[in-house]
């Protein structure tokens, strides 16, 4: 329908869904016309005479939108301006420097308001498990000054430091609610002596350094164990000296040779030479020879046990002496 | 001037597939009283659904309407235009509004109007097989074999449709291609409009920076749109009743094979009101689309209506005139209107047609009363038609005046093969006589 006074303005025929049985009678042609939507038209309010004012787009206005309507375009205005936009303010804030320098130091204000909160606080590092000297030595080398932000901390670092030190054999470094470090060592433990020409040192059951001392008798309970390259066989060493423990007191040690076997040493002297290979087993054969025949009460300078098919043992000079003589006897008493 | 108008109508068509490619294309139907622009989504669904079967939008369901707009035309009378600049205007608003609706930029536009003298001529021809079968390359020697009578100076071929071909004593065949035969032979219909109508629609349209993919006469489109499918297949008449033209087309066996133009509209019928009861032109088209009709009863003595006015005079501004006189004015135009088609119709031998169905559409064909007496002229099958549903159509739409721009929708989806769309047979360009000489070899020796 066309209303009274004349209008040009275009008619935009929208789908619009229709209610009910009434489909019919909302089809007809009247009413519709101020139920639609009216294009507005942009010059009209500028440009126009009222309304019979030639609705038609200028020819710059009908390419312009013709223009926006192209995807690339639409897209390039709806997303890429902006970002433009964006992108070129925070460009143009940060392109001078002082500007930059005080963002940064912003942040750094904040982190660190946030960081030195006194919930993050640590202010005393508690050593469980270690002695006196050891607690002293991981002070020494975990310098940190209290109280100090728990994101300042590198607990891993630190760990690494104290497993580092010799005596300690594993450590757990963590920070306990109430703003303590807490680090629990498990120590190592001396097992052997290992004297060497630079000094006597205290190594645990893997043959580790725990510690130099200075002289023997302060752990005189500990076995003796020496030579070159001794100190990576510790645990040979052990397995040794516990099938040697019916000698008792008359251990004194072992030595090792050549970086290669073992020499057990007893008192007056005596050697046992053991093979490189299955030393204890060499060992019992001994001992057993020992308890029938009390071999290694006579005057015997060294067990040779380096062949296992031929053991032989050295006598010292004065029993060969005895032993020819003795034969010289046998020999002419017959 | 035949190869030109091949050339130029090929590459349409070639616009054509590229839009199609892009998928959107306007539609453009520019009449004289309004000029009604619809863009339109092709989404490549299929002509049928899977089931075979035609389906509730009767098979159009390959593209979608997704703007439409209509504005007041300006500068086109008769169909035709008449001032360049104003029309120029008018499909930039129309253009604009849809693109707006549809939020999406157009290029490619299908253009149709009704005036320019349209003129049909029937053409046959036949040619013998060069083989047994029927190829497309017989296809077109055959159409081109059509003897083309002399249509005159400054005129134009808008349509060239083959629409029956015979193979042998075999006729009424649809596509003969791919059968066996002796000879082949092909009934085809041309329609001719006057050269200057095409050249300034193309001009405005190359104006508004748009490429035409296609052009029809609205005669065709409307008769697409308005007539149900057995309509087209048995024969039946279709008479567009616009602003400034009335135009007529018949369908047989679903192809056009003559249109016409009748010049007087609803726009006259306005003009008379306007005359004969001394009122502007806009309220005159308000009386006759509220209160207008042709068939008079004793009631409409009574119902006075208000024709008003604003001059101040407050016994001029306080006019009435009755309804019966309103139809006194309104009905004689009518009648002319529908004699003048009776006689179009009676001169292209509508008469001997099986099926005399005459289908009224357009906006002329809404006055009230328009049915009784159309079939009191024109015949007693006279029916009023409404444009097909289409996807997407918006309800404001879908009246009677929308049938040509709802058919030339559904002609830029499935386009009839015109003698364009095959391709010219080799001995017909000069530029190539190596192939002309092997070809008078092997049909020589």
């Amino acid at each position: 329908m066309r209303p009274l006074t004349a209008t040009r303005t275009p008619v935009i025929h929208r789908t619009k869904p229709l209610a009910g049985p009434d489909a019919d009678f909302g089809a007809a042609p009247k009413s519709e016309s101020e139920a639609e939507p009216k294009l507005r038209l942009r010059g009209t309010r500028f440009f126009g005479r009222g309304r019979l004012s030639d609705p038609a787009p200028s020819r710059l206005s009908y390419r312009f939108q013709r223009w926006m309507l192209t995807p690339g375009i639409r897209r390039g205005v709806k997303i890429g301006l902006p970002v433009l936009a964006v992108v070129g303010l925070v460009g143009g804030f940060f392109a001078a420097e002082e500007r930059r320098e005080a963002v940064s130091a912003y942040v750094i204000s904040i982190k660190t308001s946030i960081q030195e909160r006194p919930e993050f606080m640590v202010n005393l590092m508690a050593i469980d498990g270690a002695g006196t000297a050891l607690s002293e030595d991981i002070r020494e080398v975990v310098p940190l000054d209290f109280p100090l932000s728990s994101w300042d901390l590198d607990v891993e670092m630190i760990r690494d430091t104290i497993t580092g030190l010799d005596p300690v054999k594993s450590a757990t470094v963590r920070i306990r609610p109430g703003g303590i470090l807490q680090v629990d060592i498990v120590e190592r433990q001396p097992v052997i002596v290992w004297r060497t020409r630079d000094g006597i040192e205290l190594l645990d059951e893997t043959g580790a350094h725990v510690d130099m001392i200075a002289a023997r008798a302060d752990h005189a309970n500990l076995p003796l164990i020496a030579g070159k390259g001794a100190d990576k066989h510790v645990p040979e060493a052990l397995q040794i000296l516990t099938t040697a423990r019916s000698l008792g007191e008359r251990v004194r040690g072992l030595v090792r040779v050549g970086e290669r076997r073992w020499d057990l040493v007893l008192d007056r002297n005596q050697r046992i030479m053991l093979p490189t290979e299955r030393p204890a087993r060499a060992l019992e054969r001994v001992l057993a020879v020992n308890e029938v025949q009390d071999l290694l009460e006579r005057d015997v300078a060294a067990v040779d046990m380096r062949l296992g098919q031929r053991p032989t043992i050295r006598m010292n000079k004065t029993a060969s002496e005895d032993w020819w003589n003795t034969k010289v006897d046998v020999s002419s008493g017959q | 001037m035949m190869t030109d108008l091949y050339q130029s109508q090929r590459a349409m068509r070639q616009m054509r597939r590229q839009a199609m490619q892009r998928g959107v294309v306007a539609i453009l139907d520019v009449g004289s009283s309004k000029i009604a622009c619809l863009v339109l989504r092709f989404d490549g669904t299929g002509r049928l659904s899977e089931d075979n079967s035609i389906g509730s939008m009767a098979g159009q369901t390959g593209f979608r309407v997704i703007g439409a707009a209509t504005t007041r035309s300006r500068g086109v009378q008769f169909g035709e235009v008449t001032a360049m600049q104003e029309t120029e205007r008018a499909i930039r608003t129309a253009l604009q509004a849809a693109q707006k609706m549809a939020d999406i930029r157009v290029d490619h536009v299908i253009a149709s109007f009704s005036g320019a003298n349209p003129r049909s001529y029937g053409l046959d021809a036949q040619v013998d097989l060069e083989g047994q079968l029927v190829t497309e390359a017989e296809v077109g020697r055959v159409l081109n074999a059509c003897d083309v009578p002399d249509y005159g100076e400054g005129r134009e071929v808008l349509h060239a449709q083959p629409v029956n071909f015979a193979l042998d004593n075999r006729s009424g065949l649809i596509d003969p291609r791919g059968q066996l035969g002796q000879s082949l032979a092909v009934d085809m219909h041309m329609l001719t409009v006057d050269a200057v109508a095409i050249q300034n629609i193309v001009r405005c349209i190359k104006r508004c920076d748009l490429e035409l993919a296609g052009i029809a006469n609205s005669a065709y489109v409307s008769g697409i749109s308005a007539l149900v499918e057995d309509e087209q297949e048995l024969g039946a008449a279709c008479i567009d009743m616009g602003g400034g033209t009335t135009s007529i087309s018949i369908f047989m066996k679903k192809h056009m094979i003559y249109a016409d133009c009748v010049r007087m509209g609803g726009d006259h019928v306005t003009s008379d009101i306007s005359m004969g009861l001394g009122v502007p032109a806009a309220v005159a088209e308000r009386i006759k689309t509220f209160n207008g009709g042709v068939h008079a009863t004793g009631a409409d003595d009574r119902d006075l209506i208000d024709i008003g006015g604003d001059t101040g005079d407050w016994e001029h501004d306080r006019r009435t005139v009755s309804r019966a006189e309103l139809i006194g004015i309104m009905r004689p135009r009518v009648e002319e209107i529908l004699e003048e088609v009776r006689t179009r119709l009676d001169a292209a031998g509508f008469d001997h047609l099986p099926s005399q169905q005459i289908v009224l559409t357009g906006g002329g064909s809404q006055i009230m009363g328009l049915d009784g007496l159309a079939s009191r002229i024109l015949g007693q099958r006279v029916r009023l038609g409404r444009p097909l549903r289409v996807h997407g159509l918006p309800q404001s739409a879908t009246g009677p005046g929308f049938s040509s721009a709802v058919g030339l929708s559904l002609f830029a989806a499935h386009p009839q093969d015109e003698w364009w769309d095959f391709e010219i047979p080799v001995d017909t360009y000069a530029a190539r006589p190596f192939k002309r000489a092997v070809r008078w070899f092997r049909d020589n020796w």
